[in-house]
């Protein structure tokens, strides 16, 4: 069983790893942190932010100050999706910001007994879907079966 | 602080306990006598920090006793809920405090002890989840008190946040319901009066630096008695603020709006009986807390860790560190915001452990939950782990005037968190959202109306955040604030009837203002105001943001940008314009960058603006925030990216370097071939560029934070017990490090001394090097 994590991470309760939700990249042991598989930029955040009045001219310009703030992008190795982007501090160690009990994990879903992988609507309306399938699935994208992957 | 005589004698037992020191009888004459000289009571810590549901009374169990109809109870609070957003609605169209006009008050039903039964369906959720503090402190110390006592038709008024109010800013009117002699519940109304007393006008002081800059300081108090409004104590709190009008105004909305609650209540006990009543308050409050339980227990078990940096003390630039790590274990959640900076004892920044609670209530019950009934029991089994005297559990002793800069983060951490907790739970409640913009970018201001009256409040473009991205489309500008769901932005051309300025540039997007995302987060947009017909006028700004983004993105989008404060002082754009009136083509950017009018004086600051003194037809500029973005900037959809650039939303440079997005220029078409081909270069350079983890971490991590960084809070998330902090024990700050406990009183010396010293320091540098002698005489 896979169950989706966020948007682009699941974890594989069989094998009990982080993987990637667009090509299936192993990002590593689904009990410990997943960004220490991924790939890792420290982003002047200016680049990303551009300035909206003059910084030629003036010290506050709507334009994050590298100073103070950076952007860490962490990357898959394989597709190169930007799967998070931590606004830090400079030097600031990169936050573990999910641990999961697998175990629980299972327990929970087993004892659901549905399929973690299908579309859910938010509703109301027919706009608020997301499709909690993996993209790797290109054969079935939609299937809502639950073992032997 | 209360002196209570738990804390200084033992408990009493037997006589013949080897340990006792007091007999029973010693112990009741040591109660009394403590109770009768007590010399001033203070919050009281036993109730300030417990947010826990109080136990069933013996009164409860015996209406719960004798029986539960579950269709009843929905329909009492059915009926309840009715009278509540009546209730509100009066508040809404007959307050006289601006906030009230926009919907930033709410009313609610409560247990006598206090709980939250119900809250009106509009309205601030964290205004009413915060009440039971002073009900608990009012059951406490006045109802047997014979100077003060409760009856029917009393009413008690408070605003200090310290006995339980989100800030200071807003007033409560309470009123207990009485049958034969006994209190069987509350009912009450809080509103965001704005002006009260404070170091500066409007009631939110960025400046203040001590608690008693922050202003009116009511602790709960009597203020009707029996139905009638007391004149002496109205006098002393008109008298204490620069808006008396607006003081007698809405408490009389108050007490109108609290009657009308009072009214249905008492037809409601009439129909279905007291016992019925009571039972159904309680019952709501318990059934609510066991629903949470039940839908903590369906998250996963595991961690999210969030911390945020909140760059300004609205004085000088710093960082100080909002620290939270909310674990879920079975039916229980334990909320840790160890590693939280302390606090800034001269600056405004702290707020009281009870205010970041009550927007944690607001995080859970509007955007976890949103459809539990609103009450108490919401957070109540949520477990709550703070440090006293770090800036989100400040101590009695420091200034709370712009408490919400950390209590808004109490919202955002449990708001952003839930997005990663929630995302794998086989039922979802509420939408997978990306963090909601949670600053108050809005300008305050005071002074003398043109009609002769002196005022202080706020533009009601506070309630403009942009809304943070969901996991199926993009966040809605400028939808609404992180505290009230259902608000309004209010009609300018009324407001300016009323106060002597004008909004000459008001909801127009600012270009870029975005958190880029697969989905983007809501916009904001720009403000520019300034003050005409007036003989004294000023505005104030309370943000931070304006170096580190106050919001990020979630799973690869991006945060908001920032913000900064920009003027044109010294000019009077209501000339120019007349002169030229194609001059009024105004925008932040424009103004600015090309500087058109002669004389100015151009300037940015951070968004920490102290009470300004506003000439005539000078310029203040500023910007709501933006959402933050959801999902990897190179998903979005290439359609959405051009249209955003079509209408001027974005700029080509991030369509190009941002969305990886290739158009025609002169039609916008979107080149799909070019778009694949550029998106999948920017994936290849972002794998070439990227290190791998363990490497990164060895080259971008540092022991502590940059030295010149006035740096507050833990560093990592390791040892979140040790704090780091700036002192300025000598002239020169230093670092210091320990646990809350260990460190020195942290304080920020006026930073118009260190700029001083700075050009003294280069004054004599400059006649060194000229040979030039001078005589400082100090």
């Amino acid at each position: 069983m896979r169950v989706p994590m966020t948007e682009y991470l699941l974890i594989d309760l069989d094998t009990e790893r982080w993987i990637c939700r667009i090509c299936a990249h192993d990002f590593g042991d689904a009990r410990g942190n997943y960004k220490e598989g991924t790939l890792v930029y420290d982003r002047d955040p200016q680049e990303i932010h551009p300035p909206v009045i003059d910084p030629e001219k003036y010290e506050f310009t709507f334009s994050p100050d590298p100073i103070f703030c950076r952007i860490l992008e962490f990357y898959c190795p394989t597709c190169g999706t930007q799967i998070e982007a931590e606004y830090l501090p400079p030097g600031h160690p990169p936050t573990v910001d999910m641990l999961w009990d697998i175990d629980s994990l299972r327990e929970k879903w087993e004892a659901h007994g549905g399929n973690p992988e299908e579309v859910v609507n938010y509703g109301p309306g027919e706009n608020a879907v997301t499709d909690l399938s993996a993209r790797f699935d290109s054969v079935a994208p939609h299937s809502h079966q639950t073992e032997g992957r | 602080m209360t002196l209570t005589t738990d804390q200084f004698v033992p408990t009493s037992g037997s006589d013949d306990d080897a340990s006792q020191l007091l007999t029973d009888q010693e112990q009741q004459w040591v109660d009394k006598f403590m109770d009768e000289t007590t010399l001033f009571l203070g919050p009281d810590p036993a109730i300030m920090r417990t947010h826990q549901i109080m136990p069933r009374t013996a009164y409860e169990e015996e209406c719960i006793a004798q029986g539960i109809d579950p269709l009843e109870v929905d329909r009492i609070r059915k009926r309840l809920a009715g009278a509540l957003d009546e209730a509100f609605e009066m508040c809404e169209s007959m307050g006289a405090a601006p906030g009230a006009k926009w919907a930033d008050l709410s009313c609610a039903v409560y247990t006598a002890e206090g709980d939250v039964t119900y809250l009106s369906n509009r309205g601030v959720i964290a205004f009413s989840a915060v009440l039971h503090h002073p009900i608990r402190y009012i059951m406490k110390n006045w109802k047997d008190e014979p100077t003060v006592g409760i009856n029917p038709g009393d009413g008690f008024f408070h605003n200090d946040s310290r006995f339980g109010m989100v800030h200071n800013t807003d007033q409560s009117m309470l009123v207990p319901v009485m049958r034969d002699g006994i209190i069987i519940a509350w009912v009450g109304a809080t509103i965001h009066e704005g002006e009260n007393g404070a170091c500066e006008p409007g009631g939110m002081p960025s400046g203040s630096e001590s608690p008693f800059d922050d202003g009116l300081r009511a602790s709960p108090i009597k203020i009707v008695e029996k139905g009638h409004l007391r004149r002496d104590l109205l006098t002393f709190l008109q008298h204490s603020t620069r808006d008396p009008k607006l003081m007698l105004a809405d408490i009389k909305v108050k007490m109108g709006a609290t009657r009308r609650i009072m009214d249905t209540v008492d037809r409601l006990i009439d129909e279905v009986g007291q016992e019925t009543f009571v039972a159904s308050l309680r019952v709501t409050v318990e059934d609510v807390e066991t629903e949470v339980r039940r839908r903590i227990s369906e998250l996963p078990d595991g961690t999210v860790t969030f911390n945020q940096f909140v760059d300004s003390t609205l004085k000088e630039n710093i960082l100080i560190k909002f620290a939270c790590k909310i674990t879920v274990k079975g039916e229980r959640m334990i909320i840790d915001l160890t590693g939280t900076g302390p606090e800034i004892l001269n600056r405004a920044l702290n707020s009281p452990l009870a205010s970041t609670k009550s927007f944690m209530s607001q995080a859970v019950l509007s955007y976890w939950w949103p459809d539990l009934p609103r009450s108490t029991g919401a957070l109540s089994p949520i477990e709550i782990i703070t440090e006293e005297h770090t800036w989100a559990d400040a101590g009695y002793d420091a200034p709370v005037g712009q408490s919400l800069q950390a209590s808004f983060r109490g919202f955002s951490a449990l708001q952003s968190a839930f997005a990663k907790m929630q995302f794998s739970a086989p039922q979802k409640y509420s939408n997978v959202v990306a963090p909601w913009f949670n600053q108050i970018n809005d300008f305050l201001w005071g002074g003398t109306t043109q009609n002769g009256e002196q005022v202080g409040n706020l533009c009601a473009d506070l309630n403009g955040m942009g809304g943070g991205a969901k996991a199926f489309r993009d966040g809605e500008d400028a939808v609404a604030p992180l505290f009230c769901a259902m608000a309004d932005l209010g009609e300018q051309e009324v407001m300016e009837e009323e106060v002597p300025f004008l909004q000459l540039v008001s909801k127009r997007l600012v270009r870029d203002n975005q958190g880029f995302g697969k989905f983007r987060g809501g916009m904001g947009y720009e403000m520019m105001v300034a003050s005409r017909g007036t003989p004294s006028w000023g505005f104030m700004t309370v943000t931070s943001g304006s170096k580190f983004s106050s919001v990020p993105g979630m799973f690869g989008g991006y945060g908001c940008p920032v913000y900064p404060l920009a003027m044109v002082k010294d000019i009077n754009i209501y000339d120019i314009i007349k002169k030229d009136p194609s001059q009024f083509n105004l925008s932040m950017e424009r103004v600015m960058n090309e500087q058109p009018f002669e004389g100015g004086d151009y300037q940015t600051g951070h968004m920490g603006l102290q009470f300004d003194v506003a000439k005539e037809g000078e310029l203040y500029m500023i910007a709501q925030g933006a959402g933050g973005g959801y999902g990897d900037v190179l998903e979005r959809d290439p359609e959405l990216v051009v249209t955003d650039l079509e209408l001027d939303r974005i700029s080509a440079q991030v369509a190009t370097n941002v969305y990886g997005v290739v158009w025609e220029a002169d039609t916008f078409v979107v080149h799909e071939q070019a778009t694949i081909e550029l998106r999948a270069q920017m994936r290849r350079d972002r794998i070439s560029r990227g290190k791998p983890y363990k490497e990164f971490v060895a080259e971008f991590v540092q022991e502590e934070p940059p030295k010149d960084l006035l740096y507050y809070g833990s560093w990592g998330q390791d040892n979140d017990e040790e704090l780091l902090a700036t002192h300025w024990g000598k002239i020169e700050p230093e670092r210091v490090k320990g646990k809350i406990a260990e460190l020195p009183l942290i304080m920020v010396p006026d930073r118009r001394v260190l700029k001083i010293g700075k050009l003294e320091a280069r004054v004599r540098e400059l006649e060194q090097k000229y040979g030039e002698v001078a005589v400082h005489k100090s």
